[in-house]
């Protein structure tokens, strides 16, 4: 049996309240939007990208407490990373979303190393909920390719 | 004395004689435990569960009958042949249709929209022309006209909703015109829970002489449905709505326009005689019932048909209505709760919102106690557009649900806002 508190951790529900880089980022030079029609979570992501360096990195949008803490915490994780370190990262926690160790050799699926991203383990046991949790990275890779589409989870 | 007080657990059980405890029992699927609680089946507008009668109906076709229809050279295909047509008489019974030549067998309600889309759409729909919908529509209610409106240069016209989510029936007498070719509306709301005018709709249609389609996916489980009553020109519903199995549907059309469509799709059954250079199609209904059909299902429905009606429509309706008022009741005193959705006239469904906290989180909150709601868009997205919610949580009631379910879920609303609003 799932329990919920391995969903709904205080760091997440922390996030929900008050996320963090929630708003419209002036300096952005990548955008990308992010939609799941199944819950009608939309979200839009500013990067501010030079020097192959995520400069700074905001979002904005209406979601779901897990994927709201999921972008919160992601912008929070790539904010001064470089960009191949960030793409490194979206494979790493998508891994672990979905419990698959072999999507990149690198990888562990248990959240090590993955500093607080790893509160995110406990949702694969809620497979309904995966998507919620992937949509910002999903929407992050969008715009750090330069996607002109918005990405959607289905 | 604690009888005619009755109990908190059945508030008008008296009044209506109700015995939903044995009803239960008639559906086995209810009594199953998820997350380590009893399940409380709430997601009854998405689909109903099955009474064992419908079950028995299936396993009996597949276990003794089971052959194809209309190919009469054997006992089995002749058995198969009688059950499937005898379901077709059920339906038209259920409908109160003139004949079973105006009940034609389709996947689902989606499948019979399309076919009047394709048929009678195609045909008697040109440029410049219009369809009237109304804003309430499930999204299978919307795009096939989008499409043939798109193919045709038709445009389509929608009747507006105010804020409780009852049509604003001045609109629609205004939106009906000279280029009117159809009125496709839905009798029930699956997202709000309205029950629309369907009478005074078709009737200020026919003032127009224009034919009006009936969306009764959401209707048929909940009320008795007389289409002569109702004067539609055409009526659709879904078997797994209805108590039924899935894949099987109906369009019910009056003869006359049955008559004058074209067929939907090609293939065997449909046909009388096939050369290459000519083929003359079947008569009705079989010239819309290309290919083998669902056998097993059309049983299937015929056999929750018979249920409903040995339960009684008018009983159900009032029962369902007995647990909406009790529903409503609960969940206006959950802080933070909004319902979404009170028209003047609802059927047994309750949209909500809740202050702070995400519809998607509220279903899986749900979920961990049992409780199985829908939260999302419902098919039905202009509708969360007209009451600007991205999403709502939906609990949608059928005959089996009890007052104390409802409970459980006004408990379970609470616990979510505690666990994530706080």
């Amino acid at each position: 049996m799932t329990d919920l508190r391995d969903l709904y951790q205080q760091v997440i529900l922390d996030h929900n309240r008050k996320p963090r880089n929630f708003r419209v980022l002036e300096s952005a030079n990548r955008t990308a939007e992010g939609y799941n029609p199944l819950c009608g979570d939309q979200m839009k992501l500013y990067l501010d990208v030079e020097d192959g360096m995520i400069k700074d990195a905001a979002f904005q949008g209406k979601g779901c407490a897990i994927s709201k803490a999921s972008a919160s915490l992601m912008t929070a994780a790539v904010i001064g990373k470089p960009v191949d370190e960030a793409e490194a990262l979206f494979r790493r926690v998508h891994a672990m979303l979905t419990g698959d160790a072999t999507a990149s050799r690198d990888t562990s699926n248990d959240g090590d190393g993955l500093g607080k991203l790893a509160v995110f383990a406990g949702v694969r046991e809620f497979p309904s909920r995966i998507k919620c949790a992937s949509l910002p990275w999903h929407t992050l890779r969008a715009a750090l390719s330069g996607a002109r589409e918005a990405v959607t989870t289905e | 004395m604690s009888t005619l007080l009755g109990s908190s657990r059945a508030p008008g059980a008296a009044t209506t004689g109700w015995d939903v405890e044995r009803i239960r029992r008639d559906f086995p699927a209810l009594h199953q435990h998820v997350h380590g609680k009893p399940l409380v089946y709430l997601d009854n507008a998405a689909t109903s569960q099955k009474p064992q009668a419908v079950i028995d109906a299936l396993t009996a076709y597949y276990t003794r009958d089971n052959a194809n229809v209309h190919r009469g050279v054997h006992l089995l295909s002749e058995r198969a042949t009688d059950a499937y047509e005898n379901a077709r008489r059920r339906i038209q019974r259920h409908l109160n249709a003139v004949s079973p030549r105006e009940i034609v067998f389709v996947r689902q309600a989606t499948e019979a929209i399309n076919l009047v889309m394709a048929s009678f759409g195609r045909t008697l729909v040109g440029a410049g022309d219009e369809i009237v919908i109304s804003a309430l529509e499930h999204h299978a209610n919307i795009v096939p006209w989008q499409m043939l409106c798109e193919e045709k240069g038709a445009s389509l016209k929608v009747v507006p909703v105010d804020d409780r989510g009852d049509l604003i029936m001045d609109a629609y007498a205004r939106l009906l015109g000279p280029r009117t070719r159809l009125v496709a509306i839905t009798q029930v709301s699956n997202a709000l829970g309205t029950i629309t005018p369907i009478g005074e709709i078709i009737r200020l249609a026919h003032r127009e002489s224009i034919p009006v389609l009936v969306d009764g996916a959401q209707a048929a489980p909940h009320q008795a449905i007389d289409v002569q009553v109702l004067d539609c020109d055409f009526f659709v519903f879904s078997g797994h709505k209805t108590y039924g199995p899935t894949g099987i549907g109906v369009l019910y059309g009056k003869e006359s326009w049955l008559e004058r469509m074209p067929p939907y799709q090609g293939g065997g059954d449909m046909i009388k005689m096939v050369t290459f250079e000519k083929t003359i199609y079947n008569d009705l209904p079989y010239k819309f019932e290309a290919g083998t059909p669902h056998i097993a299902g059309a049983i299937g429905l015929a056999a929750a048909l018979e249920y409903l009606a040995g339960l009684g429509l008018d009983r159900i309706t009032a029962w369902e209505h007995e647990l909406l008022e009790h529903g409503t009741k609960l969940l206006q005193a959950v802080a933070g709760v909004r319902l979404v959705g009170t028209a003047r006239r609802k059927a047994a469904v309750l949209s909500f919102v809740v202050d702070g906290v995400h519809a998607h989180d509220v279903g899986t909150i749900l979920d961990h106690d049992g409780v199985a709601v829908r939260a999302g868009h419902h098919c039905a997205m202009p509708v969360m557009a007209r009451f600007g919610v991205p999403a709502t949580v939906r609990a949608s009631l059928g005959l089996y649900n009890t007052p104390g379910e409802l409970e459980t879920l006004a408990r379970a609303v609470r616990m979510a806002r505690e666990i994530i609003g706080g």
